[in-house]
């Protein structure tokens, strides 16, 4: 059985407060928090992007001192929407600076906000088949957004990365599905540099649809019941999103709560969804379940069901350390560290 | 020559992500051909009310589009009149029949608004209004604004007698299976919604929407066609149109439309009647400032003094505030509302004894007028 053995985060320290966008724009400050349900996001200083983001999750996979080492990593995906490159592989810029060696499949993935959670799925066979031992999935975003669009409020930055194999998992993957159509919600053309959104399209037709039917698919091939979980995870493009489909699915505020990342440093994209997962794996124990399905526009969703297992420690920095650990810029500084102005 | 309407229906209207244009006016066709018994091969005429499939959807050219779709090669037509489309459609078909060249043609109305981004529709939707008013980077929330302010600078009126628009609609579509929205409100929540232009926020103003209605119109009652029940045709006794200047800035009195006094005093004059005859009316509400107006306008009562009116059940159907107002489609739905009442179909929202109805239907911020009477 596959697993992740340990993971690494790493959020950006700067915030921007969504009053403070709002107010540039001349906007109320309490429709737009009350209708977006996010009160401040995540911003990378100037010389952040997501290959930096990426090394950084990565490097906090290796203990020290630990048993296990980056030239243990034979399988590195990262998954991103803003890999600085078209053409030319963060991953391997990754992987040379983890010092991973050469012996390793190295594999850069785009789909949205699910580009990394793909690379997951497509890990766990490799894994499974013998291929490799161990593998490195990344997700790393410092989001675009056109300033004065509606994305501007969400659109944040972070990376989570996860060391899996077959063995010393700290949550092993009991089951797994993929649940895609061609539904065109949001988009960026190559050579354009603000991604595009098709405005209340992206609600039902796109998240909801794919979510949820990644969801229920889940369910019905293991059997389960939202009460047999202890958490669940679902992709944060805004607060509101994934408390609604949780209710929809009939999992419980209790059960989503610590998952909920997006209330504090927005919606980090690619990392969105395995940010919330690591903040669940912070506080989980042994024998929990955790449901967890992505959503990339475009579009798709991927599911996951974990098991934590005895394995599992309390991490030294939590991802909600990191949440705190902050410091704000106003909307001129924001325009400055994401290269705006 | 008198003439009826034999079938009405109209779709669901909301935000139709699955639905197609052609999908939307197949759906109305065929149920209003059901409701009439009717053949769709009797069918000699098709006149299309739509504003924005042009702009938004680049297809142009409806009249053959639709009648492509529906099976048929009969004359057709797209007619266009921005938010007056759907009446000026069902205007035409009337007129088509009364000419005496067609005896059986259907006026159908359909709008597919919400597969765009709100601010390419809401600078559509300005292609209704005057190329100035374009230039000043006006919207129809704001030039319905002005209109609010000039009533509520003349006559008092306040922003909580709007909101009751809103509240009365709202109620009226939670009683519609078909309507957009299904929700009672408050008028705490109309007033503490967001401002769009002052003094309009989000809850005056009517929702962008998909959505079909089609109606047959005819002059025979069985003669040559499978026999519908007497019971089910509603005779139309008027169908009047009038205009008024493209842009508010040329008008000449900004709290009242000129073109629904015109129409309607028209249309009262050759069905007949009075304004207290009618028993129940659907009237252009795209704002709440917009029904005020129109029952002032209307005659329903005199400026100002719109709270006192008690007998009349004014948009049964949620108006366009609370059904949706998919442009085009909204004047056909405005009839088969009051087909549907004066036949005692309405369901929850049936007003007793209803015999004869009204309809109003307005072209941008007041340069087309529609109106029609209806009697079973």
């Amino acid at each position: 059985m596959v697993g992740i053995v340990s993971y690494g985060t790493y959020i950006p320290k700067y915030r921007i407060k969504i009053a403070d966008i709002a107010a540039a724009w001349e906007k109320e400050p309490s429709e737009v928090i009350g209708s977006l349900g996010i009160d401040e996001k995540a911003v990378p200083a100037g010389d952040e992007d997501a290959v930096t983001i990426a090394l950084e999750s990565a490097l906090r996979c290796f203990a020290p001192q630990g048993k296990l080492r980056p030239n243990d990593i034979e399988v590195l995906f990262v998954g991103s929407e803003s890999h600085p490159y078209a053409v030319n592989p963060t991953s391997t810029i990754v992987g040379e600076l983890l010092g991973i060696g050469h012996n390793y499949l190295a594999a850069d993935l785009q789909f949205a906000c699910k580009a990394a959670t793909t690379g997951m799925i497509a890990m766990a066979g490799l894994l499974a088949a013998g291929h490799a031992r161990y593998g490195l999935a990344i997700a790393a975003d410092t989001a675009q957004s056109k300033p004065h669009d509606a994305m501007e409020y969400t659109s944040g930055a972070g990376g989570a990365a996860f060391v899996m194999s077959g063995e010393h998992a700290i949550a092993n993957l009991l089951a797994d599905t993929s649940y895609s159509s061609d539904t065109p919600d949001f988009w960026r053309r190559d050579g354009i540099r603000y991604p595009s959104h098709a405005g209340r399209f992206t609600g039902e037709p796109a998240y909801f649809a794919h979510v949820m039917g990644a969801s229920k698919r889940l369910l019905e091939m293991t059997n389960m019941k939202p009460e047999d979980f202890a958490y669940c995870v679902f992709h944060m493009p805004n607060g509101k999103f994934p408390r609604d489909v949780a209710r929809r699915l009939g999992f419980t505020k209790e059960q989503l709560a610590p998952s909920l990342i997006v209330d504090h440093i927005g919606n980090p994209y690619s990392a969105s969804t395995m940010l919330g997962l690591s903040a669940v794996l912070d506080i989980a124990r042994p024998r929990q379940k955790i449901f967890m399905v992505s959503y990339g526009s475009g579009a798709g969703s991927d599911g996951f069901i974990w098991q934590v297992t005895k394995e599992i420690t309390k991490p030294k920095q939590t991802v909600f350390d990191q949440i705190n650990n902050k410091q704000y810029v106003d909307y001129l500084g924001y325009l400055k560290n994401t290269h705006k102005i | 020559m008198k003439v009826y309407i034999t079938g009405a229906a109209t779709t669901k209207f909301g935000e139709l992500w699955s639905a197609s244009p052609r999908s939307l006016a197949r759906e109305a066709v065929t149920n209003a051909l059901k409701d009439a018994k009717l053949s769709v091969k009797y069918i000699q005429a098709l006149f299309v009310g739509n504003m924005l499939s042009g702009m938004l959807g680049g297809q142009e050219h409806l009249g053959a589009f639709f009648a492509e779709e529906l099976g048929l090669s009969v004359a057709a037509f797209k007619i266009e009149g921005a938010c007056a489309s759907g009446g000026l459609a069902l205007h035409n078909a009337i007129n088509s029949v009364l000419s005496g060249q067609y005896d059986t043609v259907v006026a159908l109305g359909v709008e597919k608004m919400t597969d765009h981004k709100p601010e390419d529709v809401a600078t559509a939707l300005m292609g209704a209004g005057s190329d100035e008013e374009r230039a000043a980077g006006a919207t129809f929330p704001g030039l319905y604004a002005c209109l609010a302010r000039a009533h509520m600078q003349a006559f008092g009126t306040t922003e909580e007698d709007m909101a009751a628009v809103a509240v009365k609609n709202h109620f009226h579509a939670s009683l519609n299976p078909n309507a957009q929205f299904h929700s009672s409100i408050t008028i705490e929540q109309v007033m503490r919604s967001s401002k769009i232009a002052d003094p309009l926020k989000l809850l005056d103003c009517s929702p962008i929407s998909d959505g079909a209605a089609a109606v047959i119109v005819t002059n025979k009652l069985g003669t040559g066609l499978p026999a519908g029940k007497a019971g089910n045709r509603v005779q139309i006794l008027a169908s009047t149109v009038a205009t008024d200047t493209l842009g508010l800035a040329q008008r000449e009195n900004l709290t009242e439309l000129k073109a629904t006094k015109e129409a309607g005093k028209k249309a009262f004059h050759i069905a007949g009647v009075s304004p207290k005859d009618i028993d129940v009316a659907e009237v252009h509400d795209c704002f709440t400032i917009a029904e005020i107006l129109a029952m002032e306008d209307l005659g329903f009562c005199k400026k100002g003094k719109v709270g006192t009116l008690k007998h009349l059940v004014v948009n049964p159907s949620g108006g366009l505030k609370g059904c949706g107002h998919p442009v085009g489609a909204t004047g056909i739905k405005q009839v088969v509302e009051i087909v549907d009442q004066l036949r005692g179909r309405a369901g929850a929202r049936q007003v007793k004894n209803a015999r004869v109805g009204l309809t109003h239907n307005v072209g941008g911020s007041g340069a087309t007028a529609v109106v029609h009477i209806l009697k079973i």
